[in-house]
This record gives C-alpha cells, sequence and structure tokens, in this order.
C-alpha cells in the first residue's frame, strides 16, 4: 500500500453541550510516513490528546464524537473497521502512552498480569506472554522485571510507572506509538532517562513515533517533523530544524522565544503574548491567534489563515509571510 | 503488622462489638413495661421444674442486683449457654438449632436471585446507558424499591393458593436434606420476593459503579490494548465495580435479617424470624434476649465478611507486612 503509514485528514472533533455541538477540534490534517518521528506541539487545551485518542477511536463518547474526518492507517478507513479489526489495531499496530500514567493502570490488577493481558490479546500463548512482559520491563530500564512483574500499580514509583506504561505499548512492536506527554509528570533526570529510552527503541524497531507535548524545547532533539497546534488546529507543520531556525508562523516563533536560553530580548516578546489561550468553541471569526499576535492586521479578524506552502516542507496557517512581520 | 496480628484485631473487635450489643439488649429488655424478667417468670413458673426454674434464677440472676444479672447472663453466654425457653421449656440453643437452618436457607436463596438479579440487570443497563436496556433495568429497579416485601408476599400467597390451590407452605415445613424438592418449593417463593428489593438495591448500585468506572483512565487504557469485549466488561469494569456491589449486598443481607421476620411470617416459615415473633407474644424473655443476639452476630458476622471480601479484591486496603 503507498501513501502514509497514518493518516489524519479534515478531522473535526466536537462536544455536545446542552443546545448546541462545539467544535473542540477544527480540521487538522496530518501524514505520517512508517518510521517518521513526529512531535505534535501546543498549549495545553489546544487538542493534542483528543486528536490522538480519536485515532484509535478512544473518544469520551458522548459528550466527545468525530464530527467530519477520516482516519486511514496503511490506507484503511478506521471509522469502519469492524470490532475484530478494531481491537487488532488497537494496541497491536497503534499503541497508546496515554497522558496521566499514575491513573492509567488498572490499580486491582498486577502490572504483569496487565502486560501480558495485551500479548495475549494480540495472539501470544500465556508462556511467550511472561517472557516478553519480562523481556519488556528489562528493555525500559526496569533493573527488577520480576518485583515489578509482580506488584501491583500503587506499589511503583510514578517513574516505573511510566516506564510501565511505555513497555505495556511496546510489548506488542506495534507500527506507530502515540505518546501523549509521557514525560510531563516526571523530573528532569527521569524525563531525560525515558527521551532517551524511546528513541533507542525507536531506532531499533523503526516505529513511527507521534510525541505529544506543550514543551517545544523537550522535542527539539527527537523528532523529525513537528505539528504545532493551536485552539484545534494546526498552525504550523515543518521538519525540526527548519522550524527552529526558521518559524513560519508568529505563534511558533511565540514558543521558541519562550524556550529556556532564548535571548533576555525575545524573553519580553512571551510576555506580550499574555499567558491564556483562546477557547477553542469561541472563536467566532478571524484567526484564532489574533488577540495575541504582534504582527495581526485587518484581514486577520475577518477571515481565518488555511495552512499555506511556506517552502522547504514548511507550512504555516497565516496571512503574512515571515519577511512581512 | 503481620497476618496473624490482624486477625486477632478482627475478632477481638468483633467480640467488642458483641459485648455492647448484648449490654444494649439487656438494658432495652429492663427498660420494657412490666420488668420483663421476673413479671414472666412469674407467669410462667408453674410450667416449670423446680430444678428448671433453678437454672433460669441462676441464669439470668433473678434476685439479684442488675449489674450482677447482666454479668451471669453474660457468663453463661461465654460458656456457649443461651438459657432456656420459658414458653417452649426447651434450651434456647436447641429451638436456634431448630430455626437457624430456615432461616439461613431463605437467606441464601434470596441474596443467590438478588445478586444475579441486581449484577445481571445493573451491567446489562450499564452497558448500554440511555438505551432500551437501560430502561428495562430501570423499570426493574424502580418496581423493586416500590414494592414492599410484605405485600408482594401476602399477594403471591393469596393467588397462588385461590388460583391455582398450591401452597406448599401450607404442608409442614420439610428440611432440605429429608425432602430437598418440598423443600425447595417451600423455600424458593418466599426467597423470590426477598430477592426482588435486594435486586434493586444491587441493580441501582453495579449500574452506577460501573458507569463511573467506565470514565476512569484505565477502563480507556484497556479498550486501547485491544482486550476482548468480555476481558473489558469483567476484569476491567466490573471487578472495579466489585467493592460497591460487595458493600451493598452486605447491607442487604443485613437488611434481609429483618426482612425475613416479616416474610417467614406469611410463609408459615420455621425460621429465627418466626421465633421472635413467637418468643415476643409469649412474653418469653429470655428467648427474645437470646434470638436478639443471635440476629445481632449475624448482622456483625455479615460486616466481617464484607471485609474481608474487600480486602481480596483490592490490594489496596490489604496492610503491608513490612
Ligand atoms: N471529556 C471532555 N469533556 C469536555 N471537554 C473536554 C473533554 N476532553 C477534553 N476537553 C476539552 O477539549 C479541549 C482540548 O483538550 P485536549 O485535547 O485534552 O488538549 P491538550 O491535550 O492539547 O491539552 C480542552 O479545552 C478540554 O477542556
Ligand atoms: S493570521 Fe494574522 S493574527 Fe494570525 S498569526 Fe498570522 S498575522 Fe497573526
Ligand atoms: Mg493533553
Amino acid at each position: 500500500m503507498s501513501g502514509p503509514l497514518l493518516e489524519i485528514r479534515d478531522l473535526h472533533i466536537g462536544i455536545a453541550r446542552r443546545h448546541r455541538n462545539d467544535e473542540i477540534v477544527r480540521g487538522v490534517d496530518l501524514a505520517i510516513e512508517a518510521g517518521e518521528k513526529w512531535g505534535i506541539v501546543g498549549e495545553s487545551g489546544s487538542g493534542k490528546t483528543l486528536t490522538m485518542l480519536s485515532v484509535l477511536r478512544l473518544l469520551a463518547s458522548p459528550p466527545l464524537s468525530v464530527l467530519r474526518g477520516e482516519i486511514r492507517f496503511d490506507g484503511e478507513d478506521l471509522a469502519h473497521v469492524d470490532d475484530r479489526r478494531l481491537r487488532e489495531v488497537r494496541g497491536g499496530d497503534i499503541a497508546m502512552v496515554y497522558q496521566d500514567p499514575m491513573t492509567s493502570l488498572n490499580p486491582l490488577l498486577r502490572v504483569g498480569r496487565q502486560l501480558e493481558e495485551t500479548l495475549k490479546a494480540h495472539g501470544a500463548s500465556p508462556a511467550q506472554a511472561q517472557a516478553r512482559t519480562r523481556d519488556v520491563l528489562r528493555q525500559v530500564g526496569l533493573s527488577d522485571p520480576e518485583r515489578v512483574r509482580t506488584s501491583y500499580p500503587h506499589q511503583l514509583s510514578g517513574g516505573m510507572i511510566q516506564r510501565v506504561m511505555i513497555a505495556m505499548a511496546l510489548a506488542t512492536s506495534p507500527r506507530v506509538l502515540i505518546a501523549d506527554e509521557p514525560t510531563t509528570a516526571l523530573d528532569v533526570t527521569i524525563q531525560r532517562q525515558i527521551l532517551e529510552l524511546v528513541t533507542a527503541l525507536q531506532a531499533s524497531t523503526g516505529m513511527a513515533v507521534l510525541w505529544v507535548t506543550h514543551d517545544l524545547g523537550v522535542v527539539a532533539s527527537l523528532v523529525d517533523k513537528v505539528a504545532v497546534m493551536y485552539a484545534g488546529r494546526i498552525v504550523e507543520k515543518a521538519h525540526t530544524t527548519r522550524l527552529f531556525e526558521h518559524p513560519t508562523h508568529p505563534y511558533t516563533k511565540a514558543l521558541l522565544e519562550s524556550l529556556p536560553g532564548a535571548g533576555s530580548a525575545h524573553r519580553s516578546a512571551l510576555h506580550q503574548i499574555g499567558s491564556t489561550p483562546p477557547d477553542p468553541t469561541r472563536l467566532g471569526a478571524g484567526c484564532p491567534f489574533r488577540e495575541r499576535c504582534p504582527y495581526a492586521v485587518d484581514q486577520c479578524a475577518s477571515s481565518e489563515p488555511a495552512l499555506m506552502d511556506r517552502g522547504q516542507g514548511s507550512f504555516a496557517a497565516c496571512w503574512k509571510e515571515p519577511s512581512q512581520w | 503488622m503481620n497476618v496473624v496480628t490482624a486477625i486477632v484485631r478482627r475478632i477481638l473487635s468483633i467480640l467488642v462489638t458483641l459485648l455492647g450489643v448484648s449490654v444494649i439488649i439487656f438494658v432495652i429488655l429492663r427498660l420494657l413495661p412490666g420488668n420483663a424478667v421476673s413479671a414472666s417468670m412469674g407467669v410462667s413458673e408453674g410450667l416449670l421444674s423446680k430444678a428448671q426454674v433453678a437454672a433460669l434464677n441462676q441464669y439470668y440472676g433473678v434476685g439479684q442486683p442488675v449489674l450482677e444479672q447482666y454479668f451471669s447472663w453474660l457468663h453463661a453466654l461465654l460458656h456457649g449457654n443461651l438459657g432456656v425457653s420459658l414458653s417452649q421449656q426447651k434450651s434456647v440453643s436447641y429451638l436456634v438449632g431448630l430455626d437457624l437452618p430456615v432461616t439461613l436457607e431463605l437467606a441464601f436463596f434470596s441474596m443467590v436471585l438478588g445478586v444475579l438479579i441486581g449484577v445481571g440487570f445493573g451491567m446489562w443497563s450499564a452497558l448500554h446507558p440511555g438505551r432500551w436496556q437501560d430502561n428495562i433495568g430501570q423499570v426493574v429497579a424502580v418496581v423493586g424499591l416500590a414494592i414492599p416485601a410484605f405485600v408482594l408476599g401476602q399477594s403471591l400467597v393469596v393467588y397462588m393458593s385461590t388460583k391455582f390451590h398450591y401452597f406448599p407452605s401450607s404442608l409442614t415445613f420439610v428440611g432440605f436434606f429429608s425432602n430437598p424438592w418440598l423443600n425447595f418449593q417451600q423455600i424458593i417463593f418466599p426467597s423470590i420476593v426477598l430477592s426482588l428489593g435486594i435486586g434493586a438495591a444491587i441493580l441501582r448500585t453495579t449500574r452506577g459503579a460501573v458507569l463511573e468506572v467506565s470514565g476512569l483512565n484505565f477502563a480507556r487504557t484497556a479498550l486501547g490494548k485491544g482486550v476482548s469485549r468480555r476481558a473489558f466488561v469483567w476484569r476491567h469494569l466490573f471487578l472495579n465495580s466489585l467493592t460497591a456491589v460487595v458493600t451493598m449486598s452486605g447491607i442487604q443481607l443485613g437488611y434481609l435479617l429483618g426482612g425475613t421476620v416479616i416474610i417467614e411470617r406469611i410463609f408459615v416459615l420455621p425460621g429465627m424470624g418466626n421465633l421472635l415473633i413467637t418468643a415476643i407474644k409469649n412474653q418469653d424473655y429470655p428467648l427474645v434476649q437470646s434470638v436478639t443476639l443471635v440476629f445481632a452476630a449475624g448482622f456483625v458476622i455479615v460486616n466481617m465478611l464484607v471485609d474481608l471480601a474487600y480486602s481480596l479484591i483490592d490490594p489496596r486496603t490489604r496492610r503491608r507486612s513490612a
């Protein structure tokens, strides 16, 4: 099958409120090739998690639902596969590490049982599942796999749980790994270790990785391409190096300037941006970034820009080219 | 803390609870008008042999100060002596031994049916929220909670006997071991009556707990791993709802001990409930006192079993032996 391994096309996600259906994700397009590493970056509330959950049809419905759009895995439309095939894809072809690891394991089952359950659901025999569980726990850097296997989640630390979640996702050797802010809750040292771990595992397995984070700095050295989300849309897509050198959307530029290590003259630009992103359900017409954008012009208030080609693989949803800033 | 200490603690707390209950029973019976014990002793004395009267006086500490009366009762209880019934001139232990199995059988069948109804419809409802399956579950819950057991029981007795001339309880009650089939016919209808209310309460609890658990993160993880529907429903949703279901079942079993009093009356079952009512009617206070204590012990044991189930289900409630 030619074409991307995972493709999200014109994805719209809505939330049912009392008398209306608000749109939270408003037309996301993303094409992931086999083996590619992507960073999905944006402030919290920009719709990253919902977009990722919808790939595996895991949106909490009600109130959330996909209003429009397509998710294709290897050409197959995931919205229309039967339950059996959906279960194969979930955790088999595409695995996910969830945002809140501490509450993402069943508190009443031993960790080993939960990993083995995944493997058995994807065709392993009990003996194979047990052996693979030990291997994969060791692979994620847990030095005493036997102890972890026989522990209940509450007996492990946050860092260990996060490793367990990664091990569980990797156990079946998926072709796509979605990691939703996998290091947010962890201290810096463990963050570092987890990042290196996933990089190493990715290199040895060749799976595609979608690394979701609100921190552009975290993914800089980790991914090939970055998609920047803002208020339920992708506002910039680019190769990582290009994005860092020549951001083509004012929001990306502001994110870069807010990174630690950026010049102090630039840091003041962060304050101009302010700290509250807009509520994607109350946008009205126009560019959602206009309130915080130093370059806004009249046109920005009247109509919302679509993604436009900025050359060298960069795309940005902005009326003004960087040369006009 | 190790397992042995935990068990010893448990047993101690049960004993302390029962001790408190015995004080309450003792005090209440003596607060009843007409100084219950000595009054009924007066009425029934003529029926008893001299030796029995002496034993009774000894047992209830008649003529002694109240405090000593209590302690002589307690002393006998601790030696396994529940006393002698005034109206039936038999030892209370013997009467309880006859009637307790009937109540236990009734409670057992009612609970089994109630749990089946409650968990069955509760799961069915919770897995189809807002759909027709859920509506059926809600109707079962409302009906089960709204109709009192004595109304349903009485109606059932009247209906069956007039319509079908079928009324197994009009025959003398037979034990399970002497005629299982007749015993089953006699016990099943009162069990059904009792099970409806129990089932309705468990249904609501099950539905609520499962719906709540469905929204938790680990439920999403389980779905996202691609586990089978059955594993998702039972190993993840139901298992995590089980403590709530067990708690509600324990509460219902507690109520049930009270509920049997009325139902045994309606269906003429010679159980503990009937024993208690007869004892009260005959002002047989020794019997009332000890039967009440047996009921109380039942409550305490049920609570202990619920606690035990908790620690089996949820590792977080187990104490570490570190
Ligand atoms: N279950 C839900 N019910 C209602 N609103 C939700 C729910 N999940 C997410 N949202 C809202 O949708 C928006 C996007 O959420 P999310 O995708 O989690 O953002 P991100 O992952 O980028 O932080 C947020 O404003 C959030 O409040
Ligand atoms: S479209 Fe206008 S408001 Fe939006 S980012 Fe570009 S310049 Fe700023
Ligand atoms: Mg998120």
